[in-house]
């Protein structure tokens, strides 16, 4: 019961957030003339839509490394299995013979799309419901196949100390972006070059029978998906399981002879988040409209990493606050360190092209070395506590 | 039969070039156990300022005003960004490394402006030679003797100098040897010079071989570099250097196996199923001393 009570804000909290999400997003729909912020063009839901997609992957990570204690730099090779998963299996057959032209065509010619649009229709309602179980399906397998990849990995690696296990998640990753990288798999996984062609985030703004778009929902739908995902990630953090993993990251000693399975607790931890992640690449592919190895280096697992720093190691609100963090800094608001401005006349120094990245680093630095803590430390945002603080304030006000 | 010889001959010539960066790894671990991320990218930095002094300088001036910076930056990297974290948990020591690896990578791509540059020719070194019927420079030929000089120096200077027993003092216990008068940061000082020195003799060696330098190029290399140490069980010096050499030599047959078979894209990905086996099959390495933990 008690529980229950404590969670029943948090809900409320991430509804109120989505529906804002979507007001945002149609704002310009309805009231003309808004600033350019507000425009579906601008870089402000660009930002939203990566850091979303991020904020899901650095959470995966978290439970992993914050929560689990086990460093694992595996992450971009989950999502990339996530991300081919997705995108093979939602090509429309129509459009493989285009995307896999240098190979003649795909091994097979399944698509999900194809398939619930048979029994729906492709066409308004049906279609609308063809095209939401398809993505939810193959999200939910792309999140599958990276979580049973990371099953047959684990049960080597995951024997091996600290950091040993960091290279060898690592040494993993690039081994996966080499295979799918390998011309004779070109058949299905179109070797180097990029599948596309497959459903969007753009792919679920409703639209009217002219081609209008009614009701924008291309920023919703990644919050939605990262918001439940995330969801239940705290939840199993919550559990007993999730006390099992803090034990094992307090120490691996004490907890096995208090009883808890090192290598079984180890285990769920890693499949769970590699699922996640899994799921995670599956919706970057939808965010970048592509899916391609080349994108998912150690670079992007170095820069996941990062932001599970930045917002706390062992924090799940902390890492969702440093993604938006991160990626509007990174996308938005410290664009202009990368091109020449002037301040009247005067050039200011420094400025050119790359300028953002290494400012960027430094304070990442400076993070890392002096506020070891992150953003929130191993604290959580209390959305219950918070409302109550509020209602006090208010009622000693009145 | 040339093609064999030439495969071979280029094989033990990048496997000299990764032990040298090895041993920077190896000798860090063996002290800090730290896998020293940044060692990669200071491997980078060295050979692009190998670029940029060439440019305006002779050689004999640029090429030890290269060894000295590079010398500078690590131990600057140490002190910097290691040195704070001596009594943090070894997790955020790692992260401070990826951070130092991030900071090196975007700056080179700043200075650089993202673009591929291209090594000088170093007269003599990228000059050609004929062994046995091939073509190579004569990098290629100077790389394992080299090797196995500075090799054979540094194991003096471990076995038989004040600096070198205390190297080893630290990387046995790192507490008592500070209570037996050790003083800890200049030994992990001069580990990272050393290491540093010999990055930078490697990057020359290197890049005279290779066609561009672009920020990431010291990624991969430096990984390579640490799987070797992993392989020869890492803190040993002489496994590092086999393990290097095994790994260069396995990694240019790879590349030169016919292009019908179109395996070359997994010549990096074969050092990491090395890895991955070797840790199973033999954590500690080829001649590394089996970690008991005490309870």
């Amino acid at each position: 019961m008690k529980q229950s009570r404590k969670s029943f804000p948090v809900f409320i909290g991430i509804a109120i957030l989505l529906l804002l999400v979507i007001l945002l997003e149609n704002l310009s729909a309805f009231i003309p003339n808004l600033p350019q912020v507000f425009q579906p063009t601008s870089p402000l839901f660009t930002v939203l839509k990566k850091a979303a997609v991020y904020s899901l992957v650095a959470v995966s990570m978290n439970l992993l490394n914050g929560f689990t204690g086990l460093f694992s730099l595996g992450q971009a090779g989950f999502m990339l299995l996530g991300a081919y998963t997705y995108a093979i299996l939602m090509v429309p057959a129509v459009q493989k013979e285009q995307v896999y032209y240098l190979f003649g065509g795909c091994a097979f010619d399944f698509s999900l799309l194809d398939m619930f649009e048979g029994i729906f229709g492709s066409g308004g309602a049906g279609g609308a419901i063809a095209m939401i179980l398809a993505c939810l399906i193959a999200l939910i397998l792309a999140g599958c196949v990276a979580g049973f990849f990371s099953y047959l990995i684990g049960i080597p690696v995951l024997r091996l100390k600290s950091d040993y296990l960091a290279i060898a998640t690592l040494g993993f990753a690039e081994i996966l972006r080499a295979i799918f990288q390998w011309q004779k798999l070109g058949k299905v996984t179109n070797g180097a070059n990029m599948i596309k062609g497959f459903p969007t985030f753009s792919n679920f703004n409703i639209t009217n029978g002219s081609g209008e778009t009614v009701l924008r929902l291309s920023t919703f739908v990644p919050f939605l998906i990262s918001a439940l995902c995330i969801l239940v990630i705290v939840l199993l953090i919550n559990s007993s399981y999730g006390r099992a993993f803090k034990s094992i990251r307090d120490d691996e000693i004490a907890a096995e002879a208090m009883g808890v399975s090192l290598f079984k607790h180890k285990m769920m931890s890693f499949v769970i988040s590699s699922f996640f992640a899994g799921v995670g690449g599956a919706l970057f592919a939808m965010y970048v409209a592509n899916a391609q190895a080349k994108a998912f280096t150690s670079v992007m697992t170095y820069e996941i990493l990062l932001i599970v720093v930045i917002g706390g190691i062992g924090s799940v609100s902390g890492s969702v606050i440093a993604t938006f963090l991160y990626v509007a800094c990174s996308e938005w608001w410290l664009r202009f360190l990368d091109s020449e401005q002037y301040l009247g006349s005067f050039q200011v120094p420094l400025l050119r092209n790359g300028f953002r990245m290494v400012v960027f680093s430094i304070v990442i630095m400076v993070i890392v070395l002096f506020f070891s803590q992150g953003i929130m430390g191993n604290r959580e945002i209390n959305i219950g506590g918070l409302l109550k603080k509020i209602s006090k304030r208010s009622e000693r006000r009145s | 039969m040339e093609y064999v010889i030439s495969v071979l001959l280029s094989g033990i010539s990048v496997g000299g070039q990764y032990a040298l960066i090895a041993i920077g790894y190896t000798l860090v671990y063996g002290i800090l156990r730290l896998i020293n991320f940044a060692h990669g990218d200071v491997f980078m930095v060295a050979g692009l300022m190998g670029i940029y002094f060439t440019a305006t300088m002779p050689f004999s001036v640029s090429i030890p005003l290269v060894l000295i910076l590079t010398v500078v930056l690590g131990f600057t990297i140490e002190r910097a960004a290691y040195k704070p974290l001596r009594s943090a948990p070894r997790m955020s020591v790692m992260i401070s490394a990826i951070g130092v690896s991030y900071l090196l990578q975007n700056t080179a791509t700043y200075i650089t402006g993202g673009q591929p540059m291209t090594y000088p020719v170093i007269p003599f070194l990228s000059d050609t030679v004929n062994v046995a019927g091939t073509q190579t420079k004569w990098v290629v030929i100077v790389t394992p003797f080299l090797v196995l000089l500075l090799v054979f120096a540094l194991t003096m200077l471990i076995n038989r100098t004040k600096v070198g027993m205390a190297m080893r003092a630290v990387s046995k216990d790192f507490e008592t040897s500070r209570l037996m008068g050790i003083k800890i940061n200049s030994v992990i000082s001069v580990t990272f010079i050393i290491g540093s020195a010999l990055a930078a003799v490697g990057s020359v060696l290197f890049f005279t071989n290779y066609p561009a330098i672009t920020p990431t190029a010291g990624a991969m290399p430096g990984l390579k570099a640490f799987v070797a140490a992993v392989f020869g069980g890492i803190g040993s010096i002489p496994g590092a250097v086999i393990g290097a050499f095994l790994i260069g030599i396995c990694e240019t047959i790879i590349k030169g196996l016919p292009s019908a078979w179109d395996v070359s894209v997994f010549s990096d990905a074969f050092t990491f199923a090395l890895l991955i086996i070797i840790l199973i099959f033999k954590p500690q390495g080829l001649f590394g001393e089996a970690a008991t933990d005490k309870v």
